[in-house]
């Protein structure tokens, strides 16, 4: 019963705040409410007794995405008149692209793929039962490969981003961090020793 | 041979842990805090505090309105009005130091040919209300009464080497 | 009904019995780190008020609470009102999982120190927030120096972390202890050493403090992200740091020190190190606590603040690299079943 409670609670302000994510005008706010939105995705998926997945969830999309996402979108001065020209030049094509992922959520969340009677209602487990370790055998024996081709995916998606991002401009004055931490003091000072001249 | 050393320099910490042995000395070793109240700092004879305006011992007053100490005034706190009295000697009528202004360097002190306005080694005043701060002829000249003796005994000891 | 309003008060009982002794850690704490900065100075330190001004902290807190909460001319209220809330509630969330002791904890969940690092991500929005709210450019330069800091060292932090889980075998904090279990040499701190190291500098780098204290660097930008913040929402800034830093003092000692465990434990014999002072105990963490936080305030003293560049580099190209190598010797010696650390699992 409580339980219920909670979950509507989290539900209805994940609802919420996906909704607000588009309709906010400030940018910084959008991304504010995602932020909420995951948080109480996380929340009911604690619910559902799948808490290494919603630690991870926070971890990774809270704690260092949408930093990321914040960090980028608080930089830009974003002047919101031009962002609400040319909505009904675009009218068409958005609501072509709305009404297919509307179409193609009614497929997946139907209940002849994904209803109860196919996966069935998640069971409750006992106190000292880790998902961690469950998840951890089966994504090293079972889904091995699929697991190790998706690491090998990012990893060239992370070196294509950097080698598309990163340019040598040559003539600039940047300062080498390395070199000038590895600077010993008896590079740069001698001492010397003398005596003190008498006064004339 | 010198570079893996110093790598090896680096990642040993040594210096961090050479600067934390040093700091960790000076916490255990004697305080130089002075406690204020009870315990004051020594003062030098020649101690740049609030102002004074001296007199002569036969009573009267050493300033003769030469405004020099107002010309050499970098921060422009004095402001002297001169009249002649009815003996006529030159005597100032107006002598305001405005201490928000005032930095303290003694060059005032410096310029006066008589030794009329002079720093005193009183430090702990303070102003309540707007309009205190400017330090008429009449306190100036009420502090220089009060202090005469040191203020004397001071540019005596300093005469030496001026 | 009534059981699980029992079970609620119960709750809240220990929620506070941790809460109210931290917050008044956390005090006493900035009394202390006045004094230890003081001493090594060469100064005295507060001594006014109170004997020895041991209630200097009382002194500060009236203050803080009784002054005016100033709120910039084209802040965002809503915003900038929730930014303390959001660094205090991230900070003090973290403490649910911390073991005291065998079985002495809140909430004993399996993921413990994945729970711990993501609430320590979550504290970077009330930075951010807060200096994107103030509408002033200190705030926002502070905010983004932290976040990017924050970000940078989380990564070797968390590989770190890894290491600890790999050598203990368990995400479960009382189980990492437990780990260690045998004697001094069992503990993760030489087996682990660099990981140690690293993660007493990324703990720093993470609650941006001194020496990597460039969010706040008050000669550059003034006092970064809290710059526009006064009186009692500065104060829930201030708790959320300290309570930080004793939190992260606090894990060291668990993860690598052997949390309640004795240090004479299989150096005397077994009949000697029963009782209560020389056995495993809570003490033992309180004084393995105490000391990194001592180290923290030893550090403010000692070193002056890191260069912003030279920060971005030892977080991405030094400790990075080196967690990643560790992982690997770490993993051979796992396979390897290396005596007297890695042959236990």
């Amino acid at each position: 019963m409580a339980e219920l409670v909670v979950f509507y609670c989290f539900a209805a302000i994940l609802v919420f705040a996906a909704f607000r994510v588009i309709t906010v005008r400030n940018p910084v706010h959008a991304a504010l409410f995602l932020v909420l939105a995951f948080f109480s995705s996380a929340c009911v998926w604690i619910l559902l007794e799948a808490e290494f997945l919603a630690i991870v969830l926070v971890l990774v999309y809270v704690g260092a995405v949408m930093v990321l996402f914040l960090f980028v979108v608080m930089m830009l001065d974003i002047n919101l008149a031009p962002l609400r020209e040319g909505f009904t030049r675009y009218l068409g094509l958005g609501a072509a692209v709305a009404v297919l992922i509307v179409a193609q959520l009614l497929l997946v969340l139907g209940s002849d793929r994904f209803g109860l009677e196919r996966v069935g209602a998640p069971v409750r487990r006992a106190a000292d039962y880790s998902n961690t370790e469950e998840l951890g055998v089966l994504l090293y024996t079972v889904y091995a490969y699929p697991f190790e081709i998706a690491a090998v995916v990012l990893l060239v998606a992370i070196i294509a981003a950097i080698s598309l991002t990163m340019r040598r401009r040559p003539g600039i004055k940047a300062q080498n961090p390395a070199e000038q931490v590895a600077v010993r003091r008896s590079d740069r000072v001698r001492l010397v020793k003398m005596r003190s001249e008498s006064r004339r | 041979m010198s570079k893996t050393r110093g790598w090896l320099k680096s990642f040993l910490l040594v210096e961090l842990f050479r600067g934390l042995m040093l700091t960790i000395r000076y916490m255990f070793s004697g305080k130089f805090t002075v406690r204020y109240p009870e315990e004051k700092a020594p003062q030098s004879p020649r101690f740049r505090g609030l102002h004074a305006l001296r007199r002569y011992p036969n009573g009267e007053e050493r300033c003769i309105a030469c405004k020099l100490c107002e010309a050499v005034c970098p921060a422009l706190a004095i402001t002297i009005d001169s009249e002649p009295r009815k003996d006529g000697t030159r005597r100032t009528s107006r002598y305001d130091i405005d201490l928000f202004k005032c930095i303290f360097c003694g060059f005032c002190e410096e310029a006066c040919p008589v030794d009329s306005i002079v720093e005193t080694r009183i430090y702990e005043y303070h102003f309540e209300k707007r309009g205190e701060q400017i330090m008429t002829k009449d306190k100036l000249l009420a502090i220089g009464d009060r202090y005469e003796a040191q203020i004397a005994s001071d540019r005596m000891q300093d005469a030496l080497y001026r | 009904m009534i059981d699980s309003l029992v079970s609620l008060a119960w709750t809240v009982a220990k929620v506070l019995a941790i809460l109210v002794p931290l917050v008044l850690a956390v005090a006493w704490y900035t009394f202390a780190e006045r004094k230890v900065v003081g001493y090594i100075q060469v100064r005295m330190g507060p001594n006014r008020v109170g004997p020895r001004g041991w209630l200097q902290p009382i002194a500060d807190g009236i203050k803080l609470v009784l002054k005016e909460v100033i709120i910039p001319a084209g802040a965002n209220r809503f915003l900038f009102v929730l930014a303390p809330v959001i660094a205090l509630g991230a900070a003090l969330a973290a403490w649910a999982v911390v073991p005291f002791g065998e079985g002495l904890v809140l909430a004993d969940i399996n993921a413990g120190l994945l729970y711990i690092l993501a609430m320590t991500s979550v504290g970077v929005y009330g930075v951010i927030i807060a200096g994107w709210a103030s509408n002033s450019k200190y705030a926002l330069l502070g905010a983004m120096r932290s976040a990017a800091q924050i970000v940078a060292y989380e990564i070797a932090m968390g590989f770190a972390l890894v290491v600890v889980l790999m050598a203990a075998g368990s995400l479960n904090l009382g189980e990492i202890v437990n780990a260690q279990d045998g004697s001094i040499l069992n503990w993760f701190w030489l087996p682990l050493l660099p990981m140690f190291v690293v993660y007493i500098i990324a703990g720093i780098a993470e609650t941006n403090r001194a020496p990597f204290d460039v969010a706040e660097g008050e000669s550059e930008i003034v006092a970064g992200f809290h710059v526009e913040y006064s009186g009692m929402s500065f104060l829930v800034f201030f708790l959320a740091e300290y309570a930080n830093m004793i939190l992260i003092s606090l894990l060291i000692s668990i993860m690598f020190l052997g949390g309640w465990l004795s240090p004479f434990q299989g150096i005397f014999p077994d009949r000697f190190t029963e009782g209560f002072p020389l056995g495993p105990g809570p003490h033992w963490l309180l004084l393995k606590t105490l000391f990194f936080m001592f180290l923290y305030l030893w550090l403010r003293a000692t070193f002056p603040r890191y260069r912003y560049d030279q920060i971005m580099r030892l977080g991405w190209k030094v400790f990075i690299p080196l967690t990643i190598v560790w992982i690997v010797v770490v993993g051979v010696a796992i396979v390897l079943d290396v005596p007297p650390w890695f042959d236990g699992a």
